[in-house]
């Protein structure tokens, strides 16, 4: 702790988030002082937004403190956190789009008096006028723009007497001048004394804005860059340093651990020239080609939303393609359905475990046999065998250690960790030959992201093919024998897992060449 | 058809158009605020009918239709305080636990009837009138427009109240923020949850004072399902009515005429056969969902139980 320096407004002490099968922040500490631009920087699911939920009063921290002008507070409710000075501006604004300008920004005040416009009106000019920022209260919302709209926002926020402003991913929506005035109004804002947290996904961002950069991954805090280091390196040297936070390996993470493979040229996996035609808010895919050996782990690595799911999913056959070929051995997969791919043994584990991959109401038993519904010896003349159902659960939940109070227990009340298992159970079963994972370990804790990954590395062992997407490079390095890269919905190079893939894989997927 | 169109026929159409447009209008202006602030509420006919029993019982035993009507409204909010209690505060799902208030509510209400007045089917006296001094006196429109119970042109009045509290007050932002975006409401420190039962309780007083219309001067006594639908008509009223009372008003007149003119057809002998004339009404709504239905505006959040930072 620093003996010299103020009180910091906002301290996180260890704070803990989790929900239902994943936890979203993982033992957080943070330090949020006046007069610095404090960067969130990191992924989405990396638990920013979260944060950012418990600091505005709209989610309580399971485990951990935090302290306000360091005294542990717990945050009720988001007029709590106005009244303790923070002012939250939401990614997805959080203003009514029937009302007025001057209507929203009158909300919260008595409800029997008639809305202070005229004061507001004064006030506004007042905290507006300095900071530069020019706003039609009489526009209804809806027909502003949405760089406009966060301007109200931000003066809202200051209108409450906030010492502290969050912005959350608050350059999503913005046009590039957009983005450099926001970046100025927040530089003359901190110079006032505020304090303000800005989150973004954008490595530029934060070294452009920031006075103070923390890291997140996975829900857990990986590094932090002070203002004194900050001010001591070049731009370069400060992005080389996130990036190394962001891609690089922990201290205390398990160690690489490749699966060896017998040499030989036989190929499982075969994908050539996969299209998707782009949609409003994903890229598509361009001419995805590459192939996957026998015993092999194939890496795909990309800042998330790139094409990834879009990858796995035409190849599990849930997603049409305008072209290419995919090959499983001897046998071509195109155009044929999810089940057939299946009975072929093509597998895949997607990311969405409770949305997609079950069904959270039903009991883990029947969960284990969602794709074998209608089929002996679980079901008989449409009729199920309950005796079957369980015997064989029982054997797969003793086999894969799922930590369930029974088997009737429906599935979404179990931990990520255990939904995972189940999945993994299910779809090893009954001669799978190649395996899709799609962010296998997202939302897990340590131990169970340690067993998942041993049990993709065993799959290998095993023979089968497996194709391992993850936004998380280093777990991609600690098992990977290639890593290819996604970007823009292209794989923009494959690069072997030999020392130093790491830098390679990880300037690929910024947009910098390898 | 001999006096279809005379001057008493259209005097009693006219006074019987207002007087069965009291009710409506009530329960629309009360829906009104209620769908405002996001909330669906479908179990105003229950509210309406418990008003229309406990006004009547009330009126009836103290002799005084003012403390019938107090309690009607007293009754509806009791109704109303057990639906804000399981749809706002828990979050149930609007549309059953309305329809389920109602059924229970028709049921209940008939049965307590037919325990108490199944043997002596009381009646209330005739409800004094109040004459508007001048305006009675116009020919045809002044008796028919101008001579009603007091509360009545309450009523009426309660259309420019709202109009003014939607406008002109922080209430009324709060509402429309509470129906809009509950979550923008709920982050500039307006309990969304106490907004959102402030109007299902509102919702549910004006609605069992309309019961309470109904039974104690529009029919002067209570009949099991005596409400016959008219809850349900303040719904369609609040949904075309795109937010503002004065639509209300408008809608209620209209079908309050409709369902007038089925009495006074009915009493001018007509020669249509008399289920065709009861039809008039419904198709009244019909013709109106057809010609208004897709001008409807309903709030964004509306049937959407607000959870504070739900994922």
């Amino acid at each position: 702790m620093g003996t010299q320096a103020p009180t910091p407004i906002v301290t996180l002490d260890a704070v803990t988030k989790r929900f239902p099968g994943i936890i979203a922040n993982d033992k957080v500490d943070l330090e949020i002082r006046a007069g610095e631009v404090h960067v969130l920087l990191g992924e989405n699911g990396a638990g920013k937004s979260t944060l950012i939920g418990m600091l505005s009063g709209l989610q309580q921290p399971d485990d951990g403190r935090i302290l306000i002008d360091g005294v542990a507070t717990s945050i009720r409710s988001p007029s709590h956190a106005l009244s303790l000075g923070i002012g939250t501006v939401f990614q997805h604004n959080m203003l009514v789009p029937t009302l007025t300008v001057g209507e929203n920004l009158a909300l919260g005040g008595r409800w029997w008096q008639r809305p202070k416009l005229a004061e507001i009106a004064e006030r506004v000019a007042a905290v507006a006028g300095p900071l530069g920022i020019k706003i039609n209260l009489d526009a209804r919302v809806s027909e502003l723009s949405l760089g406009e709209q966060q301007q109200v926002e931000i003066v809202r926020a200051l209108l409450r007497d906030s010492r502290l402003l969050i912005l959350d991913e608050a350059t999503s929506m913005l046009t590039p001048h957009g983005v450099t005035e926001l970046g100025a109004l927040m530089r003359r804002l901190v110079e006032r004394g505020f304090a303000v947290v800005f989150i973004t996904h954008k490595l530029s961002e934060a070294a452009d804005f920031g006075d103070r950069v923390s890291v997140l991954k996975l829900g857990r805090k990986v590094g932090e860059i002070t203002p004194e280091r900050l001010r001591a390196i070049d731009r370069d040297a400060l992005v080389a340093e996130i990036v190394g936070m962001m891609f690089g390996r922990q201290a205390g993470e398990e160690a690489v651990s490749i699966p060896p493979r017998a040499d030989n040229d036989e190929r499982l996996l075969e994908v050539s020239g996969l299209e998707i035609a782009p949609s409003g808010d994903t890229p598509g895919l361009h001419g995805i080609s590459f192939d996957i050996g026998h015993g092999e782990i194939l890496g795909v690595a990309g800042i998330d939303g790139n094409g990834q799911k879009q990858l796995a999913e035409a190849l599990a056959g849930q997603r049409a393609t305008a072209g290419g070929r995919i090959r499983l051995g001897q046998q071509a997969l195109d155009g044929l359905t999810v089940g057939a791919r299946r009975k072929h043994g093509l597998r895949y584990l997607t990311d969405d475990r409770l949305g997609e991959g079950t069904v959270g109401a039903f009991p883990v038993s029947i969960n284990f046999f969602l794709k074998q519904i209608g089929e002996p010896p679980f079901w008989r003349s449409g009729i199920e065998r309950s005796g079957e159902i369980v015997a064989r659960g029982g054997d797969l939940v003793r086999q894969y250690d799922v930590r369930t109070p029974s088997l009737a227990t429906p599935i979404g009340r179990l931990s990520g960790g255990n939904i995972q298992k189940v999945l993994i159970a299910r779809e090893l079963a009954d001669g799978a030959r190649a395996v899709i994972f799609n962010k296998p370990t997202y939302g897990l804790d340590l131990a169970n992201s340690l067993a998942t990954r041993q049990r993709i590395r065993d799959i290998a062992s095993e023979g089968m093919a497996v194709l391992l997407i993850s936004t998380d490079l280093e777990e991609l390095l600690s098992m990977c024998h290639r890593i290819a890269v996604i970007s823009e919905g292209r794989l923009v190079g494959i690069v072997d897992n030999t020392p130093g893939a790491g830098e390679r894989v990880g300037r690929l997927m910024i947009g910098l060449a390898a | 058809m001999t006096g279809l169109f005379s001057d008493t026929f259209l005097a009693a159409l006219l006074f019987g158009a207002v007087t069965a447009a009291i009710p409506l209008l009530l329960a629309g202006l009360g829906e009104q605020m209620s769908e405002k602030a996001g909330v669906l509420n479908i179990g105003i006919e229950g509210m309406m009918i418990a008003g229309a029993y406990v006004g009547f019982v009330c009126a009836f035993y103290s002799g005084s239709l003012w403390v019938g009507f107090l309690a009607g409204a007293a009754g509806g909010m009791v109704v109303a305080a057990l639906m804000s209690l399981l749809c706002v505060r828990l979050g149930l799902n609007q549309i059953v636990i309305g329809i389920a208030l109602t059924l229970g509510l028709e049921g209940l209400t008939a049965l307590l009837y037919h325990f108490q007045f199944s043997r002596s089917y009381p009646r209330l006296p005739a409800a004094e009138t109040l004459a508007v001094p001048l305006l009675s006196d116009i020919p045809l429109f002044g008796p028919a427009l101008f001579r009603h119970h007091l509360i009545v042109y309450l009523a009426v009045a309660m259309v420019g109240v709202m109009a003014w509290l939607y406008r002109r007050t922080q209430f009324g932002l709060n509402l429309q923020a509470a129906g809009d975006k509950p979550a923008a409401l709920d982050v500039a420190g307006i309990d969304v949850i106490r907004t959102r039962t402030v109007a299902v309780l509102f919702s549910g007083g004006m609605a069992g004072l309309g019961g309470a219309y109904l039974s104690n001067v529009g029919a002067g006594l209570f009949i099991p399902f005596i409400t016959n639908g008219a809850g349900f008509l303040g719904i369609v009223l609040a949904m075309l009515a795109r937010g503002r009372p004065i639509w209300v008003l408008i809608g209620a007149m209209i079908f309050g005429g409709c369902l007038s003119m089925t009495t006074a057809a009915q009493v001018a002998g007509v020669n249509v056969p008399i289920d065709v004339i009861q039809m008039l009404p419904f198709l009244a709504v019909m013709a109106m969902l057809v010609l208004f239905g897709r001008r409807a505006s309903l709030p964004a959040a509306l049937g959407i139980p607000y959870e504070r930072g739900a994922r």
